[in-house]
């Protein structure tokens, strides 16, 4: 059953520029989805819908049975947590504790049930030793995981992640990689959106690619990063791994290191 | 000709407790492409804010050491004039739009309006990097009012149009999509080979390993390593110090793991396919 549903949604700025055109996506309770796709495809128009940051000029959006028109951002906010794709575009408190705490705090909860939430996000989002630094004397990547933390303590059924590889090194790559697989197996729906093929194909399996204000293609990883006209026109490449397997000419479905070598020993 | 020497530098932001830069040296000879890696927190946003002069111009703090461009010390260049010399691109593309002009071309333009060039030569300039760059579609878009990629486009034209001798950049492909990824390195080396200078902060490896002269890896402050490219990719102590290794390298280790070694450890996907292409031919007449 889908648990989030955009049917015909269709966006256009104040400015009358129209950044998503008829788009059709659903998710099912507990799905860890990908969304990749050219710069200026939409993408963090759409997931703005979701979480009723943007009202669709056309179509709707559907969240666990609420139209989004119906309900204001902040209702909606119980129900889908979004990061923003520019973290200073989120962050406003003068330090990380406070910064997470707002969210949980200005949904009523209990100060004992604000507390547990602020310190689960902290250790998932690894932010606990910054709880009492300004954020803005963090490095760039230390404030991006400051947001994921301040969203996840809001314990939303949907969470949202708007480019969180950008600038991110390898220790923080697997942060990322362990706090979603996390929150999935809470049952929560994650969508990721992320310009690093290497993330998606280490930890999802569906991938919605974008490009041109629509969804051009909704399918397994394999299958999307072997079809070389939907990454074409989404300014896409393939993960470095199959790139490598189409110019020798070996394997139509390699993603990774170990299945190249697996398909280089057939041909010795 | 090294055209920027630091010696013994050290750096404490002003009310921090610790050094975020611990007895840095470094050499940058002129025309060569330096990458700046290393683990988030490593201070190279840091470094690239003390080459720009922004530390200590602004950010006051307690700087150490000897930081000279052409021979003169950061503290005695004047803002105004090592701007020019220096061309910063900053981390997060987001802060770096100047917020009073309402198009892309003008944003672009803003620089060289502010150094008085005539705006004919101006005009034809800003064309010329549009072009490069490929946001023609995007020149009467309000530089708000654009996607996080889009803005980074527009951050990198406004550096580049000003032709300085250094270029600064801190990860410039960070909200890229793949194509636009390469793209930008392939612009970043026509620029190296017009003669500029250039510092890239990046986390993206394999792309380093095919474009970069050098690299610097810093590691909590200090410089864990630095040399060719080549040297520091194919050592693994790169690995202790947070340092990525290209998807090429390891996949060559991987194929030494199982005893299928291809010879030497591939960095770029160029020598991939020749690596592999060799060890199959071996194969075959053995
Ligand atoms: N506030 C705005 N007003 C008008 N147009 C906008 C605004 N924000 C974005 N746009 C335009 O809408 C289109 C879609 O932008 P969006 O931010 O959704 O793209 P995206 O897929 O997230 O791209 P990126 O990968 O670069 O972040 C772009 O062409 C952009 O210029
Ligand atoms: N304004 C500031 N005040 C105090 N400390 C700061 C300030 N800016 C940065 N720091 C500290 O200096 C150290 C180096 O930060 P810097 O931003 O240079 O790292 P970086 O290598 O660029 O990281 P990233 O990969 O995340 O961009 C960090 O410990 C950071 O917290
Ligand atoms: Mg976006
Ligand atoms: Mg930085």
């Amino acid at each position: 059953m889908s648990f989030l549903t955009l049917t015909n949604a269709s966006f256009a700025y104040p400015n009358g520029y129209k950044a998503v055109d008829r788009v059709n996506m659903s998710f099912n309770k507990g799905e860890s989805v990908a969304i990749v796709g050219q710069n200026g495809a939409g993408k963090t128009t759409t997931v703005k819908m979701m979480n009723g940051l943007l009202k669709p000029s056309e179509g709707d959006v559907v969240i666990d049975g609420w139209n989004t028109r119906d309900y204001t951002t902040a209702q909606i906010s119980r129900k889908v947590g979004y990061v923003f794709q520019n973290p200073d575009d989120q962050i406003f408190h003068n330090d990380v504790y406070s910064e997470i705490e707002f969210g949980p705090r200005k949904l009523g909860l209990p100060e004992e049930q604000v507390k547990a939430n602020v310190m689960k996000a902290a250790e998932l989002a690894g932010v606990v030793p910054f709880l009492k630094d300004n954020p803005y004397n963090l490095p760039y990547s230390m404030r991006k995981f400051v947001t994921i933390a301040s969203v996840i303590a809001m314990d939303s059924s949907v969470i949202i992640l708007d480019e969180p590889t950008a600038g991110q090194d390898l220790p923080a790559m697997e942060r990322l990689a362990n706090l979603i697989e996390t929150l999935n197996q809470e049952g929560k729906t994650i969508i990721t959106i992320t310009h690093d093929m290497e993330f998606v194909v280490n930890n999802f399996h569906r991938v919605i690619v974008m490009a041109n204000r629509q969804v051009i293609a909704d399918d397994d990883k394999r299958a999307i990063f072997w079809n070389l006209d939907v990454l074409e026109r989404a300014m896409l490449k393939q993960p470095h791994i199959s790139r490598l397997g189409y110019s020798l000419g070996i394997g139509h479905n390699i993603l990774a290191i170990p299945e190249l070598a697996d398909e280089l020993a057939k041909h010795k | 000709m090294s055209i920027i020497t630091i010696k013994n530098l050290s750096y404490q932001y002003p009310i921090s407790e610790s050094d975020a830069l611990k007895d840095v040296s470094v050499t940058i000879e002129r025309g060569k492409l330096y990458a700046l890696v290393g683990a988030n927190g490593g201070g190279k946003t840091t470094l690239c804010n003390v080459i720009r002069g922004f530390i200590p111009h602004f950010y006051k703090g307690d700087l150490r050491g000897e930081v000279l461009i052409e021979g003169k010390d950061i503290r005695e260049w004047g803002m105004g004039e090592l701007s020019q010399k220096v061309g910063y691109v900053f981390q997060n593309p987001f802060t770096q739009i100047s917020g009073v002009k309402d198009n892309v071309f003008e944003e672009i333009a803003f620089g060289l309006e502010n150094l008085g060039m005539e705006p004919g030569l101006i005009r034809e300039k800003v064309d010329q990097v549009i072009r490069m760059l490929e946001i023609d579609y995007l020149r009467d878009k309000n530089p708000f009012e654009l996607s996080g990629g889009q803005k980074q486009r527009v951050a990198l034209a406004s550096i580049i149009v000003m032709e300085p001798d250094v270029l600064v950049i801190d990860e410039p492909t960070s909200q890229l999509d793949p194509k636009g990824t390469e793209e930008v390195f392939k612009i970043i080396e026509l620029m190296k080979n017009k003669g500029k200078t250039i510092i890239l902060v990046e986390h993206k490896i394999e792309l380093i390993a095919e474009y970069a002269d050098y690299i610097i890896l810093l590691n909590e402050g200090e410089v864990a390593m630095q040399g060719s490219t080549r040297e520091i990719l194919t050592d693994e102590r790169a690995l202790t110090f947070g340092a990525a290794l290209p998807q090429y390298s390891l996949f060559g280790m991987e194929m030494r793991r199982r005893g299928m070694d291809l010879g030497s450890i591939p960095l770029t996907e160029k020598e991939a396919i020749e690596a592999v292409k060799t060890w199959m031919k071996k194969g075959v007449n053995a």
